[in-house]
């Protein structure tokens, strides 16, 4: 048999694997795997112009795609710079299979130039992660990554490819299985559990549907959309989950938690039955743990992970399982419209007071004055009605995240990606970038603010470079704006650092970069900028000035019940 | 509540710093530790004492079974088993002492492996209780250094614990019963 390097085995591999595109930046420890690459045209390498873009890039790329996104960096900071992504992909789930450079193995441990614990490191957060010391496992290795990173619940996966393991020589044979004896998801639901979880639901007067990103990653929607929609019980999700049920469908209330609507955590607070599927009762959702949903009688949860289930909130009725096979499994079994009907009465009247909560208090929305600056909603329902609400939104992190998440409706899964679990800051522009390459046919928009976006602003050059005709919308009140919405509220308007002084010119930066800038300064000039920058082709950077202190409303305050919300 | 919990692992470089990592991450406590190779190579076996209440054992040992390098994990707080440590004691001993050091050595079974004119070191294998009461009854002749092993332990009768599936039946059934509690 011909024998390959080990650098042509890890691209052959990665083909093997069906990627058509990865996300990296070459360095001394990863050139004989560059080398490879060259002559590999089936694999398209993206140039970033920092490698925690390239992670963002490639967990953009899993989200859209469903597929676990590639990235390919040097050893030492090429590695450490990826760890923020790496973080994030873990904390919300996303396959990624991270391969770093590392010095050659006789220097392990040397403190070589450019060397770092890339294991160590990155081992509380990955799923798992490999040293290869010997060309003969690159095959096996990166089969099991690839297994690991897209079954179960989904993760990152790094491997560490040392320097001579590129060069040595071995046959190259993919293998068509994969064994690992301590890894084995379980994805058939307990028949039992699942019949039980519909004698609760079929019973229950006040039923509430709490769902996560897991059902996104299970590829579960329509199944999942099918089965609320026929039983017409009311529906949350959380802030990775918002499209995986159409938000025009009435049953669904929005976003639930810190920032939920005041009706969405109203119907948490008084349901008596919460079906979670493929959410994990995180801090932001729950709120005072010992308060949340106080009138529950049975909480049933369905997730991949059993590390999930009662981990903050102990349920009544779990099951393990792959959210997909356990709610087709509901499906089956669910009860006929006609012997459900007199129960959808009680579960109507459920939805009637949930709505009631709703004309109570709706989400604050005020129009701007024309000479006055753009009002962040207006700004957005703007971008809605500019993009037929078909885009894939990606946003960074802070208030106008919180208000996409609150105000944008999202009808289809797949098509709104933000960093939920890490809430880091610099996710949006590479997110963006990297949903592009998934998805080149669908309008790509990043929401971000004048924070965020220069903690990845590099990435332009990377838009520009591929021409991917992301529009970037920054939402600029030239504060750390979450931040300092925090500072008023629960430090006595201290506002420490949450100013920047020192604003660039984004207009001036955007083109710099070989992209294009817009500003807006007043709400009049909003409809029409947007529209021509909406047109632009290529990289778009859209600077709109908003209110300084327009808050994110209504808000739950740290460590408060989800009830006890503030308005302004 | 003290649980002693077993762990299967694959031998291989760097499970130890991921088992260990995932206590001090999620900020569960080890209150001791023994590692050792099983006698299928490929495989080692951790056991490793914990304390915690139910909801924060059931935490551990769920996520000791996410780890890709974990095969099997058994909590032995529900079954029957036994469990032994070891300590070596260093004891100070002169003629005034010796015969009293013996003495309660050997009421503890215990046995003297090393002897100069001012000292014994002691060897002693039990539970922890056993270890505990001799070295009470040693402290007042003057301890000069203890090292203690981890505790090993180990299910009673016929039930074994192995990472190949089939082979211990009870162990299967465990193992169900475990998961869907977990579940």
């Amino acid at each position: 048999m011909k024998k390959l390097t080990g650098a042509q085995i890890m691209i052959e591999s990665l083909l093997a694997e069906g990627v058509d595109t990865i996300f990296g930046y070459p360095g001394g420890a990863i050139l004989p795997t560059y080398d490879a690459l060259m002559t590999s045209p089936a694999l398209r390498h993206i140039l970033v112009r920092h490698e925690q873009g390239a992670a963002h890039m490639a967990e953009g790329y899993a989200r859209v795609s469903g597929r676990p996104g590639v990235v390919l960096v040097t050893s030492g900071p090429g590695a450490t710079n990826t760890v923020t992504g790496i973080a994030d992909a873990y904390m919300d789930s996303t396959p990624l299979v991270v391969v770093t450079g590392q010095v050659s193995t006789n220097m392990i441990g040397n403190d070589a130039f450019q060397e770092a614990d890339v294991i160590g490191i990155t081992r509380p957060c990955t799923k798992h992660n490999y040293l290869i010391r010997d060309v003969h496992d690159i095959a096996r290795v990166v089969k099991e990554a690839f297994y690991i990173a897209g079954s179960g619940r989904p993760g990152p996966v790094l491997i560490d490819f040392p320097k001579d393991v590129q060069t040595a020589q071995a046959p190259f044979k993919y293998p068509e299985k994969v064994e690992i004896r301590g890894y084995k998801p379980t994805l058939k639901g307990n028949d039992r559990q699942i019949e039980k979880a519909l004698e609760a639901i079929e019973s229950a007067e006040r039923p509430l549907f709490y769902v996560g990103g897991g059902v996104q990653w299970s590829d579960a929607s329509a199944p999942l959309t099918e089965l609320v929609h026929g039983l017409k019980i009311p529906i949350t999700t959380t802030v990775m989950a918002l499209g995986v049920y159409p938000s025009s469908d009435p049953l669904c209330l929005g976003m639930l938690g810190m920032h939920g609507g005041y009706w969405t955590n109203m119907a948490v607070y008084h349901c008596d039955t919460l079906i979670a599927i493929g959410a994990r009762f995180d801090d932001r959702v729950t709120g005072r743990v010992s308060d949340f949903a106080p009138n529950v009688k049975t909480i049933i949860h369905v997730d991949i992970d059993p590390s999930s289930i009662s981990k903050n909130i102990k349920v009544h009725i779990p099951i393990v399982g792959d959210i997909k096979e356990v709610v087709q499994a509901m499906l089956k079994r669910v009860k006929s419209q006609e012997s459900l009907a007199p129960r959808q009465q009680i579960w109507a009247e459920w939805h009637k007071q949930i709505m009631q909560w709703k004309a109570e208090k709706p989400l604050p929305y005020e129009k701007s004055g024309p000479e006055g600056e753009v009002k962040p909603r207006e700004l957005l329902e703007e971008v809605y009605n500019l993009t037929k609400g078909e885009a894939i939104i990606a946003t960074d992190v802070g208030q106008h995240q919180m208000w996409t998440a609150q105000m944008l409706p999202f009808n289809r899964p797949r098509s709104f990606l933000t960093s939920g679990g890490l809430g880091t800051m610099g996710y949006g522009l590479p997110a963006g970038i990297g949903a592009y390459f998934a998805a080149p046919d669908r309008q790509v928009v990043v929401i971000s603010g004048d924070g965020s976006i220069q903690m990845n602003i590099q990435e332009l050059a990377t838009a520009v470079q591929y021409q991917v005709p992301v529009k970037v919308i920054i939402l600029n009140n030239y504060h750390l704006g979450m931040v300092r919405q925090w500072q008023e509220k629960f430090y006595d308007g201290r506002y420490s650092h949450s100013y920047m002084d020192a604003m660039p010119n984004f207009v001036k930066l955007a083109e710099a970069y070989g992209a294009r800038g817009f500003r807006i300064e007043k709400a009049k000039d909003l409809a029409a900028t947007l529209r021509e920058a909406f047109v632009t082709p290529g990289p778009v950077l859209v600077d709109a000035v908003i209110p300084q202190s327009e808050g994110v409303f209504p808000m739950v305050p740290a460590g408060n019940a989800m009830h006890e919300m503030l308005f302004a | 509540m003290r649980h002693t919990i077993s762990i299967v692992v694959e031998n291989e470089f760097g499970v130890l710093a991921r088992v260990s990592g995932l206590f001090s991450g999620r900020g569960f406590n080890i209150k001791s530790l023994s590692v050792a190779e099983t006698l299928d190579p490929s495989i080692s076996r951790i056991t490793l004492v914990t304390d915690g209440d139910d909801q924060i054992v059931e935490q551990i040992t769920k996520q000791l079974n996410k780890l890709v390098c974990v095969i099997k994990v058994v909590d032995f707080q529900e079954a029957a088993h036994v469990e032994r440590e070891m300590a070596l004691i260093k004891v100070a001993a002169d003629e005034r002492t010796r015969s009293e050091v013996l003495n309660i050595v050997d009421i503890f079974r215990g046995k003297v492996i090393d002897v100069d004119l001012r000292s014994y070191v002691i060897e002693v294998t039990g539970d922890e209780e056993k270890i505990n009461a001799l070295l009470n009854l040693l402290k007042p002749l003057g301890i000069k250094e203890i090292v203690r092993t981890g505790k090993v332990a180990m299910h009673r009768g016929m039930q074994v614990l192995s990472a190949s599936a089939g082979r211990a039946e009870t162990v299967e059934l465990k193992g169900k019963t475990q998961k869907e509690k977990a579940a």
